[in-house]
């Protein structure tokens, strides 16, 4: 399972990059694509839409399931990758190149992790399984 | 098999329409299609012979047993068939005079008595097409009795967490906020959590008793005086009334509108996935508020009657008229003891094969049962890797109908079984050991399990692929 | 032993004692004593004969008209023997929505069929496997249409009051806005559309040929939707759909209509068909079960229900409708209707239906009945009459005929390829008679 050490995670499996000071990308990570299944389609929101810490912005449908993502950051929705809507497998193959929003006027930021404490989160979660 | 659309061969027809008698009339130009219009040309030799086909590509309850949960997979009555095709029932058009129709309408009326005494209702409508059309049916009949008495505050549905996906849909759909309430351990609905979630902004509770773990909430009596207190209605879903028919009616459990899945609970065929029927039932409080068209009696003749606050109409017309005569059909046949005794074998049934079946793997709980229980793969997963998924698709190869798989949401590795009453001991001691046999093989040959099912007209199917790229329609261009 | 019950009582109390409970009543444990019925107060059951003696009677209470030329939202067309064979059989008949593909590829099949078909005859790109009816699928089309920014639905006042009903409960429930547009000389009111349009306004609803049975500028509703970034739904007659120009040429987003005409008896209302198609921009937003084709373990051409992530099942209070089971066999009817009409039969199905009612329409108007409304119309048409309608319906009852439907002072005339010329002259000699 990759974590890749330059971004910062949140309980709920999402990856995000700071791209600036008031900006950054979100994605999910490894660990979640894994749980998640073959991903058939995301659900994204449309630029311009506010993003809140904690609250769902986008969902991904596997064959029998649909999962929300939620924001590790508040914000406005500044770009999305419509790449995802043809070929959600990406999520699948390369977790952390397929991103899914980019947030902009970032106002807040959520709970986050660095890539070591969200190691031990994901044995912990491993664990109750 | 080849689609019809590659059978096709230009040219060919069926001899169908006479040539026309009356002067040609012509279409004007501005409205004329242009558009190719490809329909399979066959002959009628072609159309029987490829439908056979299908026909055996299909497992229907008259192939075998077919125990899948909360979808009462009962025997339909040949009975049913042959009296819902009479020319006294199908050649009657929906707007024809009342006078003309009297049979039609008594159909509704018979129908709705009955009902109304197995279910301890007032009232009842047949508008609905389906189990989930009538949800959304009672639902607005909750929120219209809400508006009419100026109490616009409640906004908010009470929803099992081991509930059909229909109910949050239904709340939803009719612009509801859905809360859901925790089950407790034993599975029955929480009450603390109900204490807590019901209030002043409670419009009503949904709930199906048995619930889908098969168990009759024991504290039903108290659920529906809590959401009663608070000022809520009760809802009644009707998928598992089979359990208690002639045991025990909604109406004195407390619940204020229920929805009779007639497709379920009284024989008429699922046809793969409908036409069905969701009669919903109301008591008094509610019946100001029923849709349009409800047939009244008066002094021997019927009429049809809108209520005052109707709530306006689900459909067009009356709702699946045929279905209702299969239900009326089976009603009369069974009567007041016959719909008893069904649900009690139904319930003795699924007793009788989970007592079988115990041995060899977990129940999701435990003791007795109503009509349907729910088993759990989830050791079996750990030990050896087979899922509740490698387990049903097994039993295709032995000409059964797998339970419903992965559901109630709250057992994991799901395996719910509805035997129903139609099925002979015989039937519920070779099932028993069929599944039996299937589970010693997930110790000794777990790859066989993975692989079934071998002996169906196709194998397991690429799910991700069909829904990565749909293709839901022939290509012409191809 | 009750009906349908195989199990001989020795065995039942076999089967107790490997429960290990004394008696059947033992297993209600749960209910509580209060609510134990003794009976219930209904009639003990009968035998075979006796149900079916009973509902012959019932049956035989009703009277069915030897003519009709009644349409108004169902419609007496001809239904080819091969529908009725192929649709009682009992594996379709008795099997549960085909949720295990291996075993249910009969019927998964057929719905990729008629969903090929419904987007032939609409010319669209997606169809699902079907809702209740046409009035619940145009409100299901209504909800596709409906999002944050755009929440009110603009209606035609000429579509089927049922269709209008429906829309109307099903907007109310999700608090969605309706307006009827007024309609003029018993067509939509183009310039009141115009008038009406805003930026909030979710989508267009038309019928084709509307309730009067008029032909509309379908074409020109569209586009004046779309100027104003509305959806265009068009509700069709199957039917006519041969003959007229598809809801894609009509630039329409969403095509729903009723698919009675399409081997459906008139049933006294049910069942029928809700069909429903789209354009490839809309078909994640289509309600209900879709079937897809894909592969099997051995690559072998299969079908599956797909996209179910949209559905209730799985996106519980997130769905955007709540249906599950449809109308599967009354597709499968008008599957098997299609495929024995094919292109050609159902052409001269709509030419009939359409010739005949200009035929009744002319020599209707030389007896004193005039159209109401001028201009084109398919099927049906309205026209005055010399005496009040319902006394004139009442005489035509009398001979076993329905006549059209009483609307708003006039009549509602219909004929499909039943109506033979002898029928309707012979509806001429007595309307003659009757207005003498």
């Amino acid at each position: 399972m990759k974590i890749p050490n330059e971004l910062l995670y949140t309980r709920s499996h999402e990856w995000i990059q700071k791209l600036d000071e008031t900006s950054a990308r979100v994605g999910v990570t490894d660990y979640a694509q894994n749980q998640l299944g073959d991903l058939v389609f995301v659900n994204l929101p449309e630029v311009g839409d506010p993003v809140t810490p904690g609250e769902s912005f986008a969902d991904v449908e596997s064959v029998k399931a649909v999962s929300d993502l939620y924001s590790p950051v508040g914000g406005t929705v500044s770009a999305i990758n419509e790449e995802l809507l043809d070929a959600p497998q990406r999520i699948n193959e390369a977790p952390y190149d397929a991103w899914f929003i980019e947030v902009g006027e970032i106002t807040e930021y959520g709970d986050l992790m660095d890539a070591a404490a969200y190691e031990a989160f994901c044995a912990e979660e491993e664990a109750k399984h | 098999m080849n689609l019809l659309f590659e059978k096709s061969v230009p040219g060919r027809a069926c001899t169908l329409l006479p040539d026309c008698d009356v002067p040609n009339a012509a279409l004007p130009e501005q409205f004329a299609r242009q558009q190719p219009l490809h329909l399979p040309e066959l002959s009628e030799t072609d159309i029987s012979r490829h439908y056979t086909e299908l026909s055996k590509r299909v497992h229907g309850v008259n192939d075998g047993f077919y125990p899948l949960g909360s979808c009462t997979m009962k025997y339909n009555p040949a009975l049913n068939e042959e009296i819902a095709a009479l020319p006294g029932f199908t050649g009657i058009h929906p707007l024809q005079p009342e006078y003309t129709a009297q049979g039609c309408m008594e159909v509704l009326a018979e129908a709705e008595r009955i009902l109304c005494a197995v279910t301890g209702m007032e009232a009842m409508t047949f508008q609905p097409a389906a189990g989930a059309h009538g949800e959304f049916t009672g639902l607005l009949l909750i929120k219209a009795y809400h508006r009419s008495r100026g109490d616009l505050q409640r906004t908010k549905i009470l929803v099992p967490d081991s509930a059909h996906g229909t109910n949050p849909a239904s709340a939803t759909m009719t612009g509801f906020e859905v809360v859901n309430v925790p089950s407790s351990p034993d599975g029955c609905v929480d009450l603390d959590a109900l204490r807590k979630a019901a209030g002043p902004d409670t419009a009503g509770l949904m709930l199906t008793n048995p619930n889908t773990l098969g168990l009759f909430d024991k504290n039903i009596l108290e659920i529906t005086r809590i959401v009663h207190e608070a000022g809520g209605l009760n809802y009644y879903d009707g998928a598992n009334l089979n359990a208690v028919m002639g045991v025990a009616r909604p109406g004195d459990m407390g619940f204020d509108v229920v929805h009779l899945n007639l497709h379920k609970t009284f024989s008429t065929p699922h046809g793969g996935g409908g036409p069905g029927s969701g009669a919903v039932g109301v008591k008094d409080l509610l019946v100001p508020f029923l849709p349009n068209r409800h047939v009244v009696e008066k002094d021997g003749h019927y009429t049809f009657e809108d209520a005052e606050q109707t709530i306006g109409s689900v459909k067009a017309f009356y709702g699946n008229f045929l279905v209702v005569v299969r239900a009326l059909c089976y009603m009369k046949m069974l009567g007041g003891d016959g719909m008893r005794d069904a649900a009690q074998t139904a319930v003795l049934n699924a007793n009788y094969l989970k007592k079988l079946l115990e041995p060899h793997c977990d129940a999701a709980t435990p003791g007795l049962c109503m009509h349907e229980f729910v088993l759990t793969m989830e050791h079996l997963k750990k030990e050896t890797g087979v899922s509740a998924m490698d387990v049903a698709k097994s039993m295709l190869d032995y000409g059964m109908h797998p339970p419903t798989m992965y559901f109630p949401l709250i057992v994991p590795e799901a395996l719910m079984f509805e035997p129903t009453e139609t099925e002979s001991k015989e039937t519920l001691d070779w099932a028993a050991q069929t599944i039996a046999e299937i589970l010693e093989r997930a110790h000794t040959d777990p790859e066989s399990l993975h692989a079934s099912p071998t002996r169906t007209p196709i194998r397991r199917p690429d799910e991700v692929r069909a829904a990565r790229t749909p293709k839901l329609r022939y290509s012409f261009d191809a | 032993m009750g009906s349908y019950l195989p199990s001989t009582a020795g065995q039942k109390r076999q089967m107790l004692e490997a429960v290990g409970v004394s008696q059947i009543e033992a297993l209600y444990d749960n209910v509580p004593a209060s609510i134990r019925l003794d009976g219930l107060d209904l009639a003990p059951g009968l035998s075979e004969m006796e149900v079916s003696a009973q509902m012959c009677a019932l049956a035989d209470k009703n009277h069915v008209f030897h003519t009709i030329f009644r349409g108004a939202g169902a419609y007496d067309h001809y239904i080819p023997a091969i529908v009725e064979r192929v649709c009682n059989k009992e594996e379709f008949l008795t099997a549960y929505t085909p949720y295990q593909a291996e075993i249910s590829q009969g019927i998964l099949q057929s719905i990729f069929e008629y969903q090929t078909m419904i987007c032939e005859l609409t010319g669209m790109d997606a169809s699902n496997a079907s809702v209740y009816d046409g009035a619940s699928a145009a409100a299901e089309a209504v909800a596709m249409c409906r999002d944050r920014k755009r929440n009110r639905a603009l209606v035609s006042a000429a579509a089927h009051p049922a269709v209008i009903q429906t829309i109307q409960t099903y907007c109310a429930g999700a608090d969605t806005e309706v307006a009827l547009i007024p309609t003029k000389d018993g067509r939509t009111d183009l310039d009141a559309l115009r008038a009406m349009l805003c930026d909030t306004d979710a989508c267009v609803y038309l019928q084709q040929p509307n309730f009067y049975g008029n032909l509309e500028d379908a074409e020109a509703t569209g586009a004046v939707a779309h100027e104003a970034g509305a959806k265009f739904i068009l509700g069709i007659h199957p039917i006519a759909a041969a003959i007229l120009k598809s809801p894609r040429e009509c630039g329409a987003d969403i095509a729903v209509g009723e698919g009675q005409p399409l081997g459906m008896p008139l049933a006294f209302g049910g069942p029928y068909l809700g069909f429903m198609a789209c354009t490839q921009a809309l078909f994640r937003k289509l309600p209900g079960r879709i079937v897809g084709e894909t592969v099997d373990a051995a690559d072998e051409r299969c079908f599956v229900l797909t996209l179910q992530a949209r559905e209730q099942h799985i996106r519980r209070e997130k769905a955007s409708s709540n249906i599950c089971s449809n109308q599967a066999l009354c597709a499968m009817r008008a599957a098997v209707y299609l495929a024995a009409m094919g292109p050609q039969g159902l052409q001269k199905a709509a030419q009939l239906s359409y010739a005949k009612a200009h035929y009744l329409a002319e020599e209707l108007e030389k007896i004193g009945f005039p159209r109401r409304y001028p201009g084109a119309f398919f099927q049906e048409f309205v026209t005055e009459t010399p005496l009040p309608a319902e006394q004139i319906l009442a005489k035509l009852e009398a001979h076993d005929i329905l006549g059209g439907y009483p609307v708003e002072g006039g009549i509602l005339w219909c004929t499909t390829e039943k109506n033979t010329k002898a029928q309707i002259d012979a509806l001429i000699g007595l309307l003659k008679e009757v207005c003498a």
